[in-house]
């Protein structure tokens, strides 16, 4: 019988970002992402952690602006579709027509579980010239199976290629998966995807579980390395799928000699579930949020699991990094006593 | 007291908030709903015993006793009435896009524009952070401005969904050109929470002289006069300083005119037009008098 494709997705240079903060060079560029080409993988995702034009105040600025970085990766790239993520809000179609220019031809459009139609005039965009389009939900645990269908729906009827769901907040078990891949499984018919955070340690079972589900894309960064406790390690997901007799096309061997000769060494911190991070997996809160917390954290005095707790409570979502400046404020302000504006707490 | 004569294009949930604003204004009397089909918004008007009509533009123009008419179609219904309008000398605020006359914040540039027939609203957005980065322009010379607005779904109508990137571009250049920074950014956030959060709007600044006390000062006159024509605009977290770089964030509670309190995005921009209609029909009355 013949084994089953699993497409392999890398976002070591767009997630992985997060966690060198935005700083990746033209040389570290080139370097992975020719790596990657060489072992197998069917798509390479490069953008700022936030999606193209996401250098900012807010989310961090980048050290080489993206569309260096992709003019770079395009040079070397010859088999995989070299890919940007775009978040409607952050991302403008114009910013994706210099992608374009610069060497994408692919696109996934991001948007909160519940926002897919912010993404359509986007991914009929990327359809028309010819690009690859992906519809992306994020913070998939906060929407039931068949809130998910809806708006996958709505990707499907704008044109999208396949339908990737996030668990942006590492905050999924693997039931909570298998539900949500399912149930979509069973209602559209286009290609699924799935993007883990290992902060409660679940990526590679989460991954799993998508696959056994009817998933044909899967997510990953070598070493892991990415938002949170950072994403499905490449490397380990590759074994594992090889050992339970999927088909990857990756070269096992190739793709962890990338993870440790070449994405290892520029690791600013090592990838492990401390405890922000699991805080963010147990309170369901969006993984690129870390960073920034701890620069809260330590500016406002506080302890970064409460200013997490409590961004959990108001249920913010993707892109609202300026709200750990707001709930940091307005836990200083408690611990001081001091009054705050009146309906500072009904945010949420 | 004698009031200027309003007409409202597009009796949507914008229009129809606009007409309960104009009916509680001392300087503008309500006229005219009108709409492409019969709808909510233009039976409404009609239960109030205001003229209605369904011909788009057309009636509003052909009116003589409107003076002042607020456009709250679509940027491309507006591209089209804009020269109608022009044509028939009415006074016009676009609460579109479309930008066919100059941006508009009444505490930042009213008082500099003088016989414009066409003012564009900007954004949301734009209404709730161009006034910060503006007062802290002013004293400190902001380099960079970017500006993230966070808006209730539920506060996010059809024409912002499908056209989100027009609210991202409008409102960065409206940030540079009045907001007065050399370089500018705006990010906008729906989200779907319930209870509905209020729209909340971050403003950062790069700047050349972060003086802490001259820049709150500014913050917080330029919010006294906001708060003159949006009574539900509130300072959450005051100037924070860190390095060159200035964090203020705002709240903007909707005054549940018809719209409900957390759709703050449309009241202030709703609030605003108002302000300017005001000021015109304030001329236009000492005018006649």
């Amino acid at each position: 019988m013949k084994k089953r494709k699993i497409d392999i997705v890398d976002t070591t240079l767009r997630d992985g970002s997060h966690a060198v903060r935005h700083s990746f060079t033209v040389d570290q560029v080139t370097a992975i992402a020719g790596g990657l080409d060489r072992v197998g993988v069917s798509m390479i995702e490069l953008s700022h952690g936030d999606g193209i034009s996401g250098s900012s105040v807010n989310y961090g600025f980048s050290g080489t602006p993206e569309l260096e970085l992709l003019k770079a990766a395009s040079e070397i790239v010859k088999n995989a579709k070299l890919t940007v993520l775009l978040i409607p809000g952050i991302g403008t179609i114009e910013d994706l027509k210099m992608a374009s220019e610069n060497g994408a031809t692919a696109v996934r459009v991001a948007t909160h579980v519940t926002e897919a139609d912010t993404a359509i005039q986007h991914i009929q965009y990327a359809k028309s010239v010819g690009m690859m389009a992906v519809g992306f939900l994020m913070l998939t645990h906060m929407a039931s199976p068949e809130k998910i269908v809806e708006q996958a729906k709505i990707f499907v009827d704008s044109g999208a290629d396949y339908i990737n769901l996030a668990d942006s907040a590492g905050y999924m078990l693997p039931d909570d998966v298998r539900a949500r891949v399912s149930t979509l499984k069973n209602n559209i018919d286009i290609p699924i995807g799935f993007h883990s955070h290992n902060n409660l340690g679940l990526s590679i079972a989460n991954s799993i579980a998508a696959v056994e589900e009817g998933a044909s894309y899967i997510d990953v960064t070598c070493r892991g390395l990415g938002a949170g406790a950072g994403n499905t390690q490449s490397e380990v997901l590759c074994a594992v799928l090889d050992r339970m007799g999927y088909d990857t096309g990756i070269d096992l061997y190739g793709i962890m000699d990338v993870a440790e000769e070449i994405v290892e060494p520029i690791m600013q911190r090592p990838q492990v579930i401390n405890s922000a991070a699991l805080t963010m997996g147990y309170a369901g809160v969006y993984s690129s949020f870390m960073l920034h917390t701890y620069k809260a954290a330590e500016k406002f005095q506080l302890n970064p699991r409460d200013i997490l707790v409590e961004l959990g409570r108001r249920k913010m979502v993707g892109g609202q990094e300026d709200m750990i400046i707001d709930v940091a404020y307005l836990l200083a302000q408690r611990v001081k006593g001091t009054k705050v504006v009146e309906g500072m707490t009904p945010l949420g | 007291m004698e009031r200027i004569k309003v007409g409202i294009i597009g009796p949507g949930n914008i229009g129809t908030d606009l007409m309960f604003k104009v009916m509680k204004s001392k300087r503008l009397q309500m006229h005219m709903m009108a709409g492409i089909q019969e709808s909510d918004g233009i039976k409404r008007a009609a239960g109030f015993g205001f003229k209605t009509a369904l011909d788009g533009v057309n009636s509003v123009a052909a009116d003589p006793d409107i003076k002042i008419v607020f456009d709250a179609t679509s940027a491309k219904a507006h591209l089209h009435n804009a020269p109608i309008l022009k044509a028939a000398g009415k006074i016009v605020m676009d609460l579109t896009p479309a930008a066919v006359g100059p941006y508009v914040v009444p505490c930042v540039n009213l008082d500099q524009l003088e016989n414009v027939e066409n003012y564009n609203m900007v954004t949301c957005g734009g209404q709730a952070t161009i006034p910060i980065a503006y007062a802290i322009n002013r004293v400190a010379e902001s380099e960079y401005t970017e500006i993230v607005a966070c808006i209730a779904s539920k506060g996010a109508g059809p024409g912002t969904r499908a056209n989100i990137d027009e609210f991202t571009e409008t409102t960065r250049k409206a940030l540079r050109i009045i907001g007065g920074a050399d370089k500018t950014k705006a990010i906008i956030v729906l989200n779907p929470a319930e209870p509905p959060i209020m729209m909340t709007n971050t403003i950062y600044s790069i700047v050349k002289h972060p003086d802490e006390k001259k820049i709150t000062e500014a913050v917080n006159n330029i919010v006294e006069q906001v708060q003159a024509y949006v009574p539900g605009y509130k300072l959450r977290v005051p100037p924070v300083i860190d390095g060159n770089k200035v964090t203020v964030i705002v709240q903007v509670e909707g005054s549940g005119d018809y719209l409900p309190p957390y759709a703050g995005n449309l009241d202030i921009i709703n609030q605003a037009a108002v302000a300017v209609a005001e000021k015109i029909a304030a001329n236009l009355l000492s005018r006649e008098g």
